[in-house]
């Protein structure tokens, strides 16, 4: 749904992986985990647990809740974390399994 | 001024209230419910939702029966409501667990419900479970879980939908809900009582307080007494999760909608309805203890409310000797005592039912 | 858990966060400002410490301004904690946070919070599309990640964000399909008596003619005075829908940006319990704060736009103004220092205010926004929609802590922020009352979701067994 700018002077880094659902996008660094998944087209992020929906960010700075995504079993708001090598995301259909704890 | 005139005027919107004007309204009477407006202090509002049975009435068998009974008309009343709010109340009575986390705690408790069940010389349904039973009724208790009491009859419901469900159903028999119409004084007058509230003036011929907290300073006005306090209670609540609490436990349940509750603290604390975090972390510190699987879910809010607590903790339900007509109601547990409150109590009221049959909990046991 | 103390805490690291700081720490006082995001800046000047150099010049000097803040913050002995939540603030000013999933606590003898503004919640039709975004959001990605809507881009709504997002995207070279403004024909003539103060100020006047002048020049279709707007598509955007020069309007796109103007953040004065004003002319709540930003709770100050729409520069100079206040009620300024102090900031604030009464009303957003139709959707997370909420004042609910009750109504984990303006005004019209009597949502800790083990780590009681009921 977004794409990176074309900067004239600084070439495009060469960015690092993180896992969503099991496959890999690309992050530059400084991107929040929203816009690094926003930037690698996926849409929507989560359906929720009232009816289903699909949903994706509406305000990306920490206000609508509709980032929400689960990283290394933290549920979080997508946009107020900043991408990190080796992230693992899994997005949201319905309510959350807690799973088992730590 | 004209006054609005009603056969019976209920003040207070809360679960006690809302409850006693359905059962008047299911009967035909024309009903005025008045109550404070959009913050206010409300029990009803801040509960934690269980249709208990367990440990209730502990040192008195009619409070044990008299809950028992409520628990047993619950079915019905659920589906009643259900019916006509076109709402599912979410009343699930499966049985309820109350985990120990320590020996003593098991003991003391079983102990207890012994001795009741010997009292009430009837049956009181109780299982003590260990560890390995507990674990094999609910999966996700947590290693420092020694044991729980069973009981089947216990339960817990949605309290949101539950008032929301009594409102439809009031107003669906042209009954008449009144918020921001605070009662500032009551006058018995020719066997009738007039009320300001609101700006307007209400005339009926029976009123109810079922004001929570404020049945403390309107009791009086008809010839009653309510000394009632508020105990505090915190309750944390957690973001909607998957389905894993089959069981409502006395600190942990699980809604409907997935959200887990977790409660609550007993404060004596007056007029304060804020939340401490000593309290809370305590709180949250427990249910981790009970389920840790908890520790990864996002708590989502947290509250504060006032419990209506009498000085022994059992209801108030008395009728005024030099203002007939006008009647005190006030108890804890107004969730889990809503159908019987809707049905024997309305009755009773209505001269239809005795005073024993509804637990004979009179206020002249406090007048010492 | 030890609990810590320091003189001033600051919530927030906007403009007038880290003015407020670096005026605490420059008269002495021991500061921390705690910031949710990961660096300084807030929404204007995000990541103004990491931006390039093109990009930076793309944002302009406006947002380079941020540049000199941050710098001071950084040279200071202001303690910032970044990445950190503060999650509850009590009236004893005790302050629970949470960094890297880890809950504390501290005491501050004065806070001032500089929690920012957001973006009016715009409750059309689709809104709940993926693909509908606050044009603010769109903003945010250029700032902090250098990112672009792809696609067909429309900007709808009102107000000098809508005009600055759409020119900063077009310089980095977005493809805007169109721009549907819905400011109503009427507003121009409720601005014109704010017009000669205005112009006492010209400087954004001039910036705002500059920037309508760039989107003209550009040639993008620009539909004035819309109205009906909604959004079209089923798994996400596909088209926005209005009516305008007389007849209705389809425009496909790919990324809607929404914008009907920001209202201050208020949800930690609401939890506090402090008092707040409802603000007919900007059509929010703002809370009531006493020349040196103190709210109604003592020793309790807020500054920036979280007190009330100003802007940036406003910001800078409201924090700066609290943080002397904060200073002198500490006794480390006298009150000649402290009035002299400020004077220049009081004449700076009254300057950048003067251009509000005329921008208010220039863009106040259409009644159709605030009173959507029925089937609208207008709490996102309970998915509780306007039909249900006049039915519920049809009811007997007086106010947004009933509808709450009945129907979850911003009970999910935005906790309210987003439908709360909403719902207060849909009521206030069922209700045929002021908004300011129909009330706001209470807000009840946390401020934001926390894992409940991140609080329970706080128990630090010995445990016994609980009693039980009667
Ligand atoms: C999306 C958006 C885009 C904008 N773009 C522009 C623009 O381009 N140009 C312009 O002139 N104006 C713009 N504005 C207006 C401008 O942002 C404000 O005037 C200015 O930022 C106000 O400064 P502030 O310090 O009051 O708040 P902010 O800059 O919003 O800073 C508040 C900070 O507080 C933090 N915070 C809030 N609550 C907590 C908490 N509980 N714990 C920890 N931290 C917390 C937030 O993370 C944030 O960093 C924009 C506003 C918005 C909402
Ligand atoms: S996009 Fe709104 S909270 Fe993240």
């Amino acid at each position: 749904m977004f794409k990176r700018m074309q900067s004239p002077v600084a070439p495009e880094q060469d960015g690092f992986e993180l896992c969503v659902d099991g496959t890999p996008i690309t992050a530059q660094n400084g991107e929040t985990v929203a816009l690094a998944m926003l930037n690698a087209g996926i849409v929507p992020f989560r359906h929720t647990a009232v009816s289903g929906q699909a949903r994706a960010p509406l305000c990306l700075m920490g206000v609508c809740f509709d980032c929400m995504v689960e990283i290394d079993g933290r549920l979080v708001q997508s946009c107020m974390v900043d991408a990190r090598p080796g992230m693992r995301v899994t997005l949201l259909t319905g309510a959350r399994d807690i799973g088992a704890a730590e | 001024m004209t006054s609005i005139a009603c056969d019976t005027v209920i003040v207070g919107g809360g679960v006690v209230g809302l409850s006693i004007a359905y059962g008047f309204a299911r009967r035909g009477d024309r009903v005025a419910v008045l109550d404070e407006g959009d913050v206010a202090f409300r029990a009803a509002r801040g509960n934690f939702g269980l249709v208990w049975v367990q440990g209730k009435g502990a040192k008195n068998p009619d409070y044990a029966r008299w809950t028992m009974a409520a628990a047993a008309l619950w079915p019905a009343f659920a589906e009643e409501l259900a019916a006509q709010a076109d709402t599912d109340l979410q009343l699930c009575q499966n049985g309820g667990l109350s985990i120990c986390l320590n020996q003593s705690e098991l003991e003391t408790r079983a102990s207890e419900l012994q001795a009741l069940r010997t009292q009430l010389a009837s049956n009181y349904p109780f299982e003590v479970l260990d560890a390995k039973a507990l674990r094999g009724l609910v999966s996700e208790v947590g290693p420092e879980a020694v044991g729980a009491i069973y009981c089947p009859l216990d339960g817990h419901v949605s309290p949101l939908r539950l008032l929301h469900a009594l409102v439809t159903g009031i107003q669906a028999r042209r009954g008449t809900l009144l918020p921001g119409h605070t009662v500032e004084n009551i006058i018995p007058r020719g066997g009738e009582f007039e009320m300001q509230a609101g700006g307007k003036r209400f005339s009926a011929g029976r009123v109810v307080l079922a004001a929570g907290l404020g049945n403390r300073a309107l009791a009086p006005m008809v010839g009653l007494n309510a000394p009632v306090k508020p105990v505090r209670g915190q309750i944390l609540v957690s973001e909607r999760i998957k389905p894993f609490l089959r069981l409502a436990t006395l600190t942990v349940r699980q809604t409907g909608e997935g959200v887990v509750q977790i409660g609550d603290s007993k404060e004596d604390v007056g007029f304060d309805d804020s939340t401490t975090i000593d309290q809370l972390a305590h709180i949250a510190h427990r249910a981790v203890r009970c389920f840790p699987k908890l520790q990864n879910a996002n708590l989502v809010r947290c509250w504060g409310a006032l419990r209506v607590m009498t000085p022994d903790g059992y209801p108030i339900y008395e009728g005024s000797a030099e203002y007939p007509g006008a009647y005190v109601i006030t108890c804890h547990s107004g969730i889990t005592l809503a159908a019987a409150h809707a049905g024997p109590l309305v009755e009773w009221m209505l001269g239809r039912a005795r005073f024993s049959d509804i637990g004979g909990f009179g206020a002249e046991r406090f007048h010492v | 858990m030890t609990t810590r103390e320091c003189d001033l805490l600051v919530i927030g690291g906007g403009p007038a966060g880290m003015a407020a700081a670096n005026a605490g720490a420059a008269l002495g006082l021991k500061t921390l400002l705690m910031d949710e995001q990961m660096q300084a800046g807030g929404q204007i000047y995000r990541n103004i410490n990491g931006v390039s150099g093109h990009l930076g010049a793309l944002l302009g000097p406006d947002y380079l301004h941020g540049r000199e803040l941050a710098a001071r913050l950084r040279g200071s002995a202001v303690e910032t904690h970044f990445g950190t939540l503060v999650w509850e603030v009590t009236a004893d000013r005790e302050v629970s946070a949470q960094k890297n999933g880890q809950s504390f606590r501290l005491r501050a003898k004065q806070i001032i919070a500089a929690s920012g503004a957001m973006e009016r919640a715009s409750p059309v039709p689709g809104w709940t599309l993926p693909g509908v975004m606050n044009a603010g959001a769109a903003q945010i990605a250029l700032k902090s990640g250098a990112s672009l809507p792809a696609g067909r881009v429309v900007l709808a709504g009102g107000g000098p964000l809508l005009f600055l997002v759409a020119c900063q995207l077009m310089d980095a070279g977005a493809e805007i399909t169109a721009i549907v403004e819905t400011s109503p024909a009427a507003n121009l003539l409720r601005a014109l008596p704010h017009l000669p103060t205005a112009l006492t100020a010209p400087a954004y006047l001039i910036k705002g003619l500059s920037m309508m002048r760039k989107i003209r020049v550009a040639g993008i279709p620009w539909f004035r005075q819309a109205s009906a707007l909604s959004i079209d598509g089923r798994q996400q955007v596909e088209a926005v829908r209005f009516h305008s020069r007389g007849q209705d309007q389809r425009i496909a796109a790919d990324v809607v940006l929404l914008h009907h103007g920001i209202i201050p953040n208020t949800q930690i004065g609401r939890m506090l319990r402090i008092e707040h004003a409802w603000n007919q002319g900007q059509l929010c709540w703002h809370p009531i704060l006493d020349s040196w930003g103190e709210t109604s709770s003592p020793g309790i100050r807020i500054a920036g736009d979280g007190g009330g729409i100003a802007g940036a520069l406003a910001a800078e100079a409201s924090g700066m103004i609290a943080a002397y206040g904060a200073a002198y009620t500490l006794g480390k300024i006298t009150e000649p220092e402290r009035d002299r102090g400020t004077a220049m900031m009081r004449r700076l604030l009254d300057r950048h205010r003067r251009i509000r009464p005329f921008l208010d009303a220039l863009y106040q957003p259409p009644e159709w926004l605030l009173q959507p139709s029925d089937d609208v959707v207008v709490c996102r997370c309970e998915e509780v929609t306007a039909g249900r909420i006049r039915k519920m004042a049809s009811q007997g609910c007086t106010g947004p802590n009933q509808t709450k009750f009945f129907s979850r109504c911003g009970m999910g984990p935005c906790q309210g922020r987003i439908c709360g303006l909403p719902v207060t005004q849909i009521l206030a019209r069922e209700l045929r009352r002021d908004p300011g009597e129909v009330g706001a949502y209470r807000i009840r800790p946390p401020l934001k979701p926390i894992p409940i083990g991140s609080l329970a780590a706080l128990d630090s009681t010995t445990t016994t067994g609980d009693d039980y009921g009667n």
